[in-house]
C-alpha cells in the first residue's frame, strides 16, 4: 500500500530530532508538523519572519498580521520571535536551520531539484525555494513517487528549470525512503506491503539496493 | 525634527512617471494600504515596482496593477492575481523574478551602502545566467547586487516624528529591510505616538532613515488565506 499524505508527513517526523529548528515547505511538508513525537521539542521557522510557529488560530481568532509563508493565519508557541525578511534568510543561509522539508516536481539522483516552473504555463516565482535548497544543511523532498500521469519524479536528469543543484539528501515518497548518496539514488525503507520491485520500475534512475530493505514503521 | 505629512496623498509628493518604487508586505500582510490607494488616485504611470508579492485582483498592489500604472515588477512570488497573469503573459509587464533571501539581502545592501555581495541561491539554475560567480569554501555562489529606489514605502505598527517605527508580528517582513533603501522612504503607520513613547529599547526602524511618516486611516487588513483550527 502506499501512503497517503498524511503517511508521508509521518515518516518524515520521524527524521525530526530533538532541539532541531525546522523549516516546513507548502503542502505535505506542512502536515509535518502534526506528528511532531512527543518527547522532542522542535522548533517551526517560517521565512516570512517568524520562530515559533503554533497551531492554526481557532474561529475567529486569526489575527491578519500573523501569517505564515504561505500566507494562512497562524498562532505563535511561547518563546516564539518575530524579524524581517532578511534576518529571516540569514538563519537560512547561515545554516542555523537545521533541516528543510519541501516538495518537488523532480529530483536526480546527484540531488538536483526542480520545484518551481513550468515552461508555458503562469509562472508564479520562486519564493524562498531556492534560498533554502541552496544553504540548508539538510534537505528532505516530500513527494510522491510519480506524477499524475504515472511517470517517475525520481530521475537522473530533471526537465523542469531547476531549483537548486546537488542539494537533496533525503526523499520520502509514498512509496520509499531514499537517500542520494555520492553513487546515486539508495533504496533505505520501504511503504508498507511495497516491494522493492516496484520502486525500481517507477524510479527514473538507477537505485542502489543492498540486503534485505526493511518496511517503513509507521 | 518632525517628519509629518497629513496623508498618503502628501506622502507621495514629488513622485514622478517612470520611477523605481518599494513597497513593503508579504501577500496582503504588513502592505501600506493608505499609500497604495494615494497611488491608485495619483495616476502615476510606468512605475518600475520592488515587492516581494503583487497583491491580488482587488487588493494591494493589484489595484495599481489594474490601471496599468506599473511597467515592471521585481518580486519574489507573484501567484494569486490573474490580472497580474494576464498582464505578464500578453506581455504588457516585465517581471524580474528573484529568490525571496536574495531579494531581502539586496534591499537590505542597498540601504547599507554594500554594493554587492555573494550567495549560494540560484547557481546552477536560470537565475544564475550571466551572472558572475565565484568559489567560496567549496560552494560556489552568485554575485548579486545592492537594491535602492526613489520612493521606498512601508507599512508600520507605531512610529513618532522622528520616524522612528515597530512593526508588528509578521507584518515586518519586507518593510524593514526597505525602509533602509528609498531615497525617500515613506511609513505609514497605524498609530503617530508622541516622540518618546516608543521605547527606544524596541524600536526596529531608527528614524535617520525615514523622511515622510504619516498615520493612516481606514486599515482593512485583509487575509489572503484564513486558516482555522480543526
Amino acid at each position: 500500500m502506499s501512503l497517503d499524505k498524511n503517511g508521508i508527513a509521518k515518516r518524515i517526523a520521524q527524521e525530526l530530532k530533538d532541539g532541531y529548528y525546522v523549516n516546513l515547505g507548502i503542502g505535505i511538508p506542512t502536515l509535518v508538523a502534526n506528528f511532531v513525537p512527543e518527547n522532542i521539542e522542535v522548533v517551526l521557522q517560517s521565512e516570512n519572519g517568524l520562530l515559533g510557529i503554533g497551531p492554526f488560530p481557532e474561529k475567529g481568532k486569526a489575527d491578519p498580521d500573523l501569517i505564515n509563508a504561505g500566507k494562512q493565519t497562524v498562532t505563535t508557541i511561547p518563546g516564539s520571535s518575530f524579524f524581517d525578511s532578511s534576518l529571516s534568510f540569514a538563519m537560512i543561509r547561515g545554516g542555523h536551520v537545521d533541516l528543510t522539508v519541501l516538495g518537488a516536481f523532480e529530483v536526480t539522483d546527484k540531488g538536483d531539484i526542480s520545484s518551481w516552473k513550468i515552461p508555458g504555463k503562469m509562472v508564479k516565482g520562486m519564493g524562498g525555494a531556492m534560498d533554502l535548497v541552496a544553504a540548508a544543511k539538510n534537505i528532505i523532498v516530500a513527494t510522491t513517487h510519480t506524477d499524475r500521469h504515472g511517470q517517475p519524479k525520481l530521475k537522473t536528469s530533471c526537465d523542469l528549470p531547476l531549483t537548486g543543484v546537488s542539494c537533496v539528501k533525503k526523499i520520502v515518497s509514498d512509496l520509499a525512503v531514499i537517500e542520494v548518496t555520492e553513487k546515486g539514488f539508495k533504496l533505505l525503507e520501504r511503504a508498507p506491503g511495497v516491494s522493492v520491485e516496484e520502486i525500481l520500475e517507477k524510479t527514473g534512475a538507477p537505485v542502489i539496493v543492498e540486503g534485505d530493505v526493511p518496511e517503513m514503521k509507521l | 525634527m518632525n517628519k509629518v505629512v497629513k496623508n498618503a496623498k502628501e506622502a507621495i509628493e514629488g513622485m514622478q512617471d517612470g520611477q523605481t518604487f518599494m513597497l513593503g508586505g508579504f501577500g496582503l500582510c504588513g502592505i501600506p494600504e493608505n499609500t497604495i490607494n494615494a497611488l491608485v488616485e495619483s495616476g502615476l504611470t510606468n512605475l518600475t515596482c520592488i515587492s516581494n508579492n503583487a497583491g491580488v485582483d482587488d487588493f494591494g498592489l493589484g489595484l495599481l496593477l489594474r490601471k496599468h500604472q506599473i511597467k515592471k515588477m521585481i518580486s519574489s512570488y507573484v501567484g494569486e492575481n490573474k490580472e497580474f497573469e494576464r498582464q505578464l503573459l500578453s506581455g504588457e509587464l516585465e517581471v524580474d523574478l528573484i529568490p525571496q533571501g536574495t531579494l531581502a539581502e539586496r534591499l537590505r545592501a542597498g540601504g547599507a551602502g554594500i554594493p554587492a555581495f555573494y550567495v549560494p541561491a540560484g547557481y546552477g539554475t536560470e537565475v544564475g545566467e550571466g551572472k558572475e560567480s565565484r568559489e567560496f569554501n567549496g560552494k560556489m555562489h552568485l554575485l548579486e547586487y545592492g537594491l535602492t529606489a526613489d520612493f521606498a514605502v512601508v507599512k508600520a505598527w507605531k512610529g513618532d516624528a522622528m520616524g522612528n517605527l515597530v512593526y508588528r508580528e509578521t507584518a515586518n517582513n519586507f518593510n524593514q529591510p526597505m525602509a533602509m533603501a528609498g531615497k525617500i522612504t515613506i511609513a505609514e503607520v497605524e498609530e503617530l505616538v508622541p516622540i518618546g513613547a516608543l521605547n527606544p529599547n524596541e524600536i526596529h526602524t531608527p528614524g535617520i532613515f525615514v523622511q515622510r511618516i504619516f498615520q493612516g486611516v481606514d486599515y482593512e487588513k485583509r487575509i489572503e488565506f484564513e486558516t482555522v483550527r480543526g
